[in-house]
């Protein structure tokens, strides 16, 4: 069978620089998905960019074809007509971009950006568009397409706009779709359904998907062929059985080695013992008042609910949930920024045997001391740091506020702090930029430890990282909580990173915590559906051991689709029931 | 519905905002020792004319000047009934003007309707001029068409304004000639209108336009070239091109769309702006605008004829903000459903 679309030596440089994407070859046939997979800086979306000519304007094609097996003969699309380019893009070959949140227009409504696909490249009426684009819609699971059509994307959450562009990429029933990185900005219950999306409509037209990942699981559950690639080249390409069982190449092998897996464990954990807490979370409630504009009444919204969490001394207390389910909300008002309602409050215990003080009523030389013993690690290492002081200007800043030591000690603290986070001294003297993203969270975690704090909190530590980053940095932050005797509070969405790193996890889910157990418990017997969807949800590098979607499909969905046992609406949650020691589930007796 | 709403929520405030104004605009004129009276009847009586101290004495009465301030105000705004039939802004009655001795409402009358001309014109030539030009400059960034239309605003924005109006009117009337100075033929001038004064007017215009409106259109299409760029490296720009539009109808339908935002907000600071900006241009140009009446006011203390104009010119921003805002509502669905969930 001729291929569909053939790559061919392809090269893309900048300037006069090296190229970053060197000799790239690989070919795609009608039916089939092929993955390019890779870390940032891999060139896989320049790569995948070059087939529509969508390159940033400073990017230079240096050689090599990409043909395109049309409907009338084959084209090098790096070599065809801008106007004949203009006739594949969206028609044969269309694109689905990473961020749905802003990859749409928020000025057009949904209808509006769709329909103009059909505009641009069928002549038909527009009662026949618009019924075409509706009937797409409902096969990308709107429920209510009419109001899918005139909705404005900032109406949606972020599951509901990537079907909208999966919705625009499909209405012209393209002969290849390329979606790059499809998923990636999106919750793991979601991605699983995006990802089954794709793979139903591809059964169903025949279409041909390449599908740019830096996700081994999502390869597995997806892709027949695989080319992995690594700073511009293509290090090892083939059937995916064949990549992923009996990786062939160094470089596939340290990625799959990296990915971060749930366990499959025999026997659930013992329970935590709750003897010595260093922080501890009782019944904390925050809500927050929306003013409207005008004359509306003001919303209430509460953030998260009756949540009592315990962090053991030398321990770490992970939360995991989706983004809104209250996690980030609990660390704020575990770290003393946002006061809890009334009738919550959280409890410090800086050293075993001493009385634990309440965090939101704090004499300020007690506040002080509690802003030194307690630590946050943000998630993105770009942001987090400041581009205009250089490292040791950042790392000494804490010291220098609490008035430690003189200039000379902070200095060697702060050496002292690289050294531990796995950094050389001599770089105090750069900037941030310098660095890579791996290293500045290193940087961000060598600075929150300059004040030996007692508990970190870190907020999602390694979401923005490479997958074999985000392995050396959790090998970090275990390494360094048994040497510097810290606990943890961790929050992230990732229940393989948790399963890794954590000694007890609290589930959460619009705003309270639905499951708690320790992270073996967890996954030996997981019992709300919620837990199950999320633990099903996570793509495995394993082809024995695809996305079960309909597991997915039952825990997923807002709490009122729950079974009847965990279901709830509102205000209106049942209590945690311990079922086992150690091992608590919201549901109704 | 909704933007009714809205609509009458910003009229009620705009209101409010005027009434404020008022205060203000009342208390600064007054911040200076003495008025206009005072000053005349203390010249008067150094050169000896008695019977003009009379005339003063009595226009004082008349207009509670000699009242205190807080009065004076009440009166001024027509909240309180003045002596002799005084009766105040809001009746109508904007008081006397002492510098050229005849009512308020007589001197700005045309004045008045010919500022809101010249600078609508003024605006108006602003837009036409900065949108094509800063959407061209956006999409060949950093190739000739950019760098010429960046030097050609700056030059306009570094010009100063009588300068290029001497210029323009000396080579306007040799090559094109074009009338020099006024917004019409003085024939024309207390005339009912017909079509040869507006053709009048409108040939006197474009100098006076074009010379209050280059630097406007210059800065702002240095601002639309800014938002242009930006938007341009945004994900959705790329998602139009990959569905396979021609890069003309995709740069009007989605980047320019939301670089408008800024555009439009822009409406209500840029009419003040001209009408403040254009009183120098009005003195050189000769533009019986309300402009350099507001000069003279001002310099002689004449506070029922400076009050009264920078009155208008605050009603001017506030019609300018307030279009702007209601634009906006209609223009960017985020405004209008931002709470429809």
């Amino acid at each position: 069978m001729a291929s569909l679309l053939e790559v061919d030596a392809l090269t893309i440089g900048f300037g006069n620089a090296p190229p970053v994407v060197k000799d790239v070859s690989f070919s795609v046939h009608a039916g089939e998905t092929l993955a390019l997979v890779g870390e940032s800086g891999s060139g896989k979306t320049l790569t995948c960019r070059s087939v529509l000519r969508i390159l940033p304007e400073a990017a230079q094609l240096r050689s090599g074809s990409v043909t395109f097996a049309g409907q009338d003969g084959t084209v090098d699309l790096l070599k065809a007509p801008e106007r004949q380019m203009r006739a594949i893009r969206g028609d044969r070959i269309s694109m689905i971009f990473q961020e749905p949140m802003r990859s749409l227009s928020p000025l057009h409504r949904l209808g509006n950006q769709v329909v103009e696909v059909l505009h641009l490249h069928r002549d038909i009426g527009k009662a026949e568009a618009k019924r075409r684009v509706l009937e797409q819609f409902e096969k990308v699971g709107f429920a209510d397409a009419e109001r899918a059509w005139s909705s404005y994307p900032f109406e949606m959450s972020g599951g509901m706009r990537q079907r909208a562009m999966i919705a625009m990429a499909m209405v012209a029933q393209p002969a290849l779709l390329i979606a790059d990185e499809p998923t990636t900005a999106l919750d793991v219950t979601t991605q699983a359904q995006v990802l089954g999306l794709i793979n139903a409509l591809q059964k169903e037209t025949g279409m041909a998907v390449i599908l740019v990942t830096h996700d081994l699981g999502v390869v597995a559950n997806m892709a027949q062929h695989v080319v992995v690639m690594n700073k511009g080249r293509v290090m090892e390409a083939g059937r995916a059985e064949d990549v992923l069982g009996r990786p062939a190449h160094g470089y596939t092998a340290k990625l799959f080695a990296a990915a971060p897996m749930i366990p499959t464990v025999a026997t659930p954990a013992r329970a935590v013992n709750h003897d010595d807490v260093i922080l501890d979370l009782k019944n904390v409630t925050k809500s927050f008042t929306m003013r409207a504009g005008g004359w509306s009444k003001p919303k209430i919204i509460t953030a998260c609910r009756d949540v009592n969490l315990k962090v053991a001394r030398g321990k770490t207390t992970a939360v995991v949930g989706e983004s809104g389910s209250g996690k980030t909300t609990c660390a704020r008002v575990a770290l003393g920024a946002e006061r809890p309602d009334a009738g919550g409050e959280v409890l410090f215990r800086p050293l075993a045997n001493e009385p634990a003080l309440p965090v939101h009523a704090m004499t300020s030389s007690q506040r002080t001391a509690f802003q030194r013993q307690a630590q946050m690690v943000f998630q993105d290492p770009y942001s987090s740091l400041s581009p205009r002081m250089r490292v040791m200007e950042a790392l000494t800043e804490p010291m220098e506020i609490h008035g430690i030591g003189n200039r000379s000690d902070r200095k060697d603290k702060a050496a002292e702090m690289l050294r531990w986070v796995g950094l050389d001294p001599d770089m105090l003297r750069r900037y941030p930029h310098a660095f890579s993203g791996g290293q500045r969270q290193r940087l961000s975690i060598a600075r929150a430890l300059t004040l030996d704090p007692k508990l970190l909190i870190c907020d999602e530590p390694t979401s923005a990282l490479d997958v074999s980053v985000q392995d050396q940095i959790l090998s970090l932050l275990e390494d360094i909580r048994d040497r510097a005797k810290l606990s943890y509070l961790f929050i992230s969405h990732d229940l393989a990173v948790v399963a890794r790193i954590a000694d007890e996890v609290a589930v959460m889910r619009a705003g309270v915590i639905v499951e708690q157990a320790p992270p073996d418990t967890l996954f030996y017997n997981p019992q709300h559906p919620y837990t199950k969807a999320l633990i099903a949800a996570q793509p495995e590098p394993d082809l024995t051991r695809p996305i079960d979607l309909d597991l997915v499909a039952k825990g997923a969905g807002s709490p009122t689709t729950w079974p009847e046992m965990f279901r709830f609406e509102g205000n209106t949650a049942p209590a945690l029931r311990e079922l086992a020691p150690g091992h608590m589930v919201r549901c109704h007796a | 519905m909704m933007l009714l709403r809205f609509a009458v929520f910003r009229l009620l405030s705009m209101l409010l905002t005027l009434w404020v104004v008022s205060i203000l605009v009342f208390i600064i004129i007054n911040l200076p020792p003495g008025d206009f009276l005072s000053n005349q009847i203390a010249e008067l009586r150094a050169t000896g004319q008695a019977e003009g101290v009379a005339k003063a004495e009595f226009l004082r009465q008349e207009y509670a000047l000699d009242r205190p301030l807080w009065e004076q105000y009440f009166i001024w705004v027509g909240m309180m009934p003045g002596p002799n039939g005084f009766s105040g802004l809001l009746q109508g009655d904007f008081g006397w003007s002492f510098e050229f001795d005849r009512p308020v409402g007589e001197i700005v009358g045309d004045a008045l309707w010919l500022t809101v001309l010249v600078n609508l014109a003024a605006v108006l030539f602003v837009y036409a001029v900065a949108l094509p030009l800063g959407i061209l400059a956006a999409a060949k960034s950093e190739t000739w068409v950019d760098y010429t239309a960046g030097f050609v605003g700056y030059l306009g924005l570094a010009t100063p304004n009588f300068l290029l109006a001497l210029m323009l009117f000396y080579y306007g009337n040799k090559y094109f000639d074009l009338p020099i100075g006024g917004l019409m033929g003085p024939q024309y001038e207390g005339e009912p209108m017909s079509w040869d004064k507006v053709k009048s007017i409108l040939l006197h215009l474009i100098v006076p336009t074009f010379v209050i409106g280059t630097s406007g259109a210059a800065a702002m299409m240095q601002r639309l070239r800014a938002n242009m760029l930006d938007e341009l490296s945004k994900p959705y720009v790329e998602t139009a091109k990959a569905k396979g539009m021609a890069p003309v109808r995709m740069l009007s339908k989605y980047p320019l769309r939301m670089a408008f935002n800024p555009f439009v907000a822009d409406i209500g600071n840029l009419l003040p702006a001209m009408v403040s900006g254009s009183v120098l241009v009005s003195v050189v140009l000769g533009l019986q605008t309300i402009g350099p009446s507001l000069l003279t006011a001002l310099k002689s203390q004449d506070q029922f004829l400076a009050a009264f104009v920078l009155m208008f010119v605050a009603l001017l921003t506030l019609i300018g903000t307030m279009i702007s805002d209601l634009l906006l509502v209609l223009l960017d669905p985020r405004i209008r459903y931002g709470d429809r969930g």
